[in-house]
């Protein structure tokens, strides 16, 4: 399958935002997006660089450039109709926090086993591919936490720290963060709706 | 007094010995679709090289493109926004002149006064420096992204109290310091205005990307590609100079090249003073920071980690 988006006459960023709705709909093919200038052919092989796709660049003239980019080689997505279950064993773990404690009950003690827990996850032989930390959750991420060490340990081994911004600016501890980097809601939902595994402590 | 060797922000020219006279200019398309925030974003931008300099802002004329059919009430409160800007900076607006234009346009020319010994060069930097850039980065992609209709209202609200911030403020904290280097961050982007600062120190810029201050869905929109042209363009001219390591994220990366509308200082000044000067930054209410430091010269000019 191969389609072509004409993005010429159009500025930046709206070549890259056509050819971004062109992809989501491609399974599989090669998307021919076809530019007036070169500064937008060089975001858009930027753009293919950074979500891994393969392409090739074609120069007619000077106002005239086309980016080939190929969807759907090496990662080869599982077709939805082979049932759910590969989907859940595979696909992204993600933690979600929401709170600086553990379980309800004793606020002392939900705190004691938040701790554990997260130390717990970095002895884990496959670790989560995200830790999504939100409302009083953010406080576990910022100087002076009991869990600082064991997400910094995380993070070093890859693992993506995602600390609510909202929530940090609300307790205001936007300078004190100490450990992975601040979200938005868009990426706390986003993160969430893609993962094959939620785990909420 | 200030050649153009060193595309210094505006030009110096002495009356005595202890006083010249700073003029500047700067004019620009709308960004955002409220004209009196328009003019607040753009007088504050055009007034901003004069705090660069270390100058102190006296006159302002209005430089105006309008459309005649457009509706005049616009440009109205384009100029109210505009003209309560040079206000607050202390300056008197002094007259102007407008065309028409197919396009709306708005800026200022604005005269200053420095004492000629003490005017802030946007070269300089000494081994042993810290950066400090005093207004949060992003501003550019929040902007693109609105007009395609993707940026969220906070993020705007951040980039346009950004923007509309004058630069007086920052410059009153930090002439209280010894300063190496000054300028302010616009068209050229963050590591392009460190590169004109960087040049003939024979030395290199380790820039911290955690430190950078930015506003948050800058990074996110960057992520989505909501990426600019001008970006691209710094992108194409930077390069060459600049080693980014393994690890710092693409939308931080982007960030770093984005050009920005009305953006903040940027000062080279001793490390012994830097912790204090960001103290004082801090009382300001914009996220601003420590951004790097100055090291002896490595293989590249900046480098990011």
């Amino acid at each position: 399958m191969k389609r072509t988006v004409d993005a010429t006459g159009l500025a930046c960023p709206l070549p890259v935002i056509e050819t971004k709705k062109a992809l989501k709909d491609m399974s599989q093919g090669v998307l021919e997006v076809i530019v007036d200038n070169v500064i937008s052919l060089q975001n858009l092989e930027k753009m293919a660089k950074q979500m891994g796709l393969s392409y090739t660049l074609e120069t007619e003239s000077d106002t005239r450039h086309s980016i080939y980019m190929t969807v759907g080689e090496g990662v080869v997505e599982e077709p939805r109709a082979e049932g759910r279950e590969p989907e859940i064993v595979s696909g992204t773990k993600v933690v979600v926090l929401s709170s600086e404690t553990m379980g309800s009950g004793d606020d002392k003690l939900g705190r004691v086993l938040m701790k554990g827990f997260i130390y717990a996850l970095t002895e884990l032989d496959r670790l989560p591919d995200k830790v999504l930390l939100y409302n009083s959750a953010v406080k576990l991420s910022v100087k002076g936490s009991d869990s600082l060490i064991d997400l910094q340990k995380l993070a070093d081994a890859g693992v993506e720290i995602l600390n609510c911004g909202t929530c940090l600016n609300f307790y205001d501890l936007t300078d004190e963060l100490a450990v992975g980097s601040v979200t938005n809601m868009y990426e706390i939902v986003q993160s969430q709706m893609e993962a094959g595994t939620i785990i909420r402590p | 007094m200030v050649g153009f060797d060193h595309a210094d922000d505006a030009a110096v020219y002495q009356l005595t010995d202890d006083l010249a006279i700073v003029q500047t200019l700067d004019f620009f398309p709308p960004m955002v679709d409220d004209p009196y925030i328009f003019g607040q974003i753009a007088a504050a931008n055009a007034l901003s090289d004069i705090w660069a300099m270390g100058a102190v802002a006296k006159t302002a004329l209005n430089i105006v493109c309008f459309p005649e059919k457009m509706n005049i009430e616009v440009l109205s409160q384009v100029l109210q926004g505009g003209s309560e800007k040079v206000m607050e900076a202390g300056a008197v607006l002094a007259g102007g002149h407008s065309i028409d234009d197919v396009d709306v346009k708005y800026g200022l020319s604005v005269t200053g006064i420095i004492d000629p010994r003490k005017i802030y060069k946007n070269v300089g930097s000494k081994v042993g420096d810290v950066l400090i850039l005093t207004k949060p980065l992003g501003v550019g992609i929040c902007c693109s992204a609105n007009r395609v209709g993707e940026a969220s209202q906070r993020a705007m609200d951040q980039a346009i109290q950004s923007m509309t911030t004058l630069n007086k403020y920052a410059a009153e904290v930090v002439r209280r310091y010894p300063v190496h280097a000054c300028t302010d961050v616009t068209g050229f982007g963050f590591l392009g205005h460190l590169h004109e600062m960087l040049s003939n120190a024979h030395a290199t810029a380790l820039v911290y990307s955690s430190e950078v201050p930015h506003i948050p869905e800058a990074i996110h929109y960057a992520e989505e590609f909501l990426i600019t042209g001008a970006a691209q363009r710094n992108r194409n001219f930077l390069e060459k100079n600049v080693q980014i390591e393994a690890g710092v994220p693409f939308g931080i990366e982007e960030l770093l090249y984005d050009p920005q509308t009305s953006g903040g200082l940027l000062v080279s000044v001793p490390k012994e003073v830097g912790e204090e000067i960001l103290r004082e930054l801090r009382k300001l209410d914009l996220p601003c920071g420590i951004v790097g430091e100055i090291v002896p010269r490595k293989e590249k000019e900046i480098i990011v980690r």
